[in-house]
């Protein structure tokens, strides 16, 4: 079973494929759930204490704003856990905030530095492409070794 | 400051997504509770949420998906049902990462219809995607010629 980070982080489609071939998919949604989990001190919505932009050093300069480094708490010991990743290209609704429009770039940044097998995709926009998607997904995960 | 004191702790939510013809949330959630061994279940207009122990989640799902697996999607869920902080009751309008999601259902039927397709056929005889990174975008210094060439 291999870990493999996912872009969007947030892809219902992604997290189900990944999981439905036997690896384990790394997204937001596990980050987050360890912060809900854990107690401390209150801070709402996320969980997000001001202790995060300052682990979020580690993947992006003390200049850079706290917001990206904040987020980066959460993404950056995924990309550092993860053995593969499938990145959609064409996310356009992740845009987000200028903060998430910067830490998605800074993701993708960092996951195409890293040497493990990537596969990039668009979102299909018909059948013929949905099957090509499906198949070149189920390949790249075949590829990876044993599921569980 | 106040304490923060979780609750739910050691179990996982997980979205279950269904996008078909024959199965609606309801039939799910219904045979969710008749297999369901402690985990709370709620029903959703795109599925249910599921919350538990991982082992028992794993269970229920796998046992859904096998109603409808074309057509079923999971998903994992930071927060647990009707968590203040991310449920629409308390918040008004639609719940944060929704939006995510249903532009993602419009997709759906697309993969819905591969993954059926690969039951029948085998996935290395389907060609593959165009890789978007061989798309070249328009070159800086191009645009730069065709808008002195545009030049009286």
């Amino acid at each position: 079973m291999v870990k493999v980070f996912i872009y969007p982080a947030t892809s219902l489609i992604l997290s189900d494929m990944v999981a439905r071939f036997g690896h384990t998919p790394l997204s937001s949604a596990v980050a987050i759930r360890e912060r809900i989990q854990t107690a401390g001190l209150e801070s709402p919505p996320l969980q997000i204490t001001p202790e995060e932009p300052k682990k979020g050093l580690k993947w992006a300069a003390v200049e850079v704003p706290s917001g990206v480094r904040g987020r980066m708490a959460l993404y950056g010991p995924m990309i550092e856990a993860c053995e593969a990743a499938i990145i959609i290209n064409d996310a356009d609704f992740s845009f987000g905030c200028m903060g998430c429009a910067r830490t998605n770039e800074l993701i993708k940044f960092l996951v195409r530095q890293k040497d493990i097998p990537k596969l990039d995709l668009n979102y299909p926009r018909n059948e013929e492409e949905g099957v090509k998607f499906v198949a070149a997904i189920k390949r790249f995960l075949i590829d990876l070794g044993d599921p569980k | 400051m106040t304490e923060y004191n979780p609750a739910y702790v050691g179990t996982v939510t997980r979205y279950v997504v269904v996008e078909s013809f024959d199965i609606t949330p309801a039939d799910l959630a219904s045979r969710a509770y008749e297999i369901s061994k402690g985990a709370m279940i709620k029903e959703t207009c795109f599925g249910l949420v599921i919350t538990g122990k991982e082992e028992e989640v794993d269970r229920i799902i796998a046992e859904l998906r096998r109603i409808d697996p074309a057509h079923i999607f999971i998903k994992d869920r930071g927060f647990p049902p009707g968590d203040s902080r991310r449920c629409r009751a308390n918040l008004g309008g639609a719940r944060p990462g929704y939006h995510g999601m249903e532009f993602e259902m419009t997709v759906i039927p697309y993969v819905s219809r591969g993954l059926e397709t690969l039951v029948t056929v085998d996935e290395n005889t389907v060609p593959a995607p165009e890789n978007p990174l061989d798309i070249k975008k328009l070159d800086a210094s191009l645009l730069k010629k065709l808008i002195d060439a545009q030049e009286p």
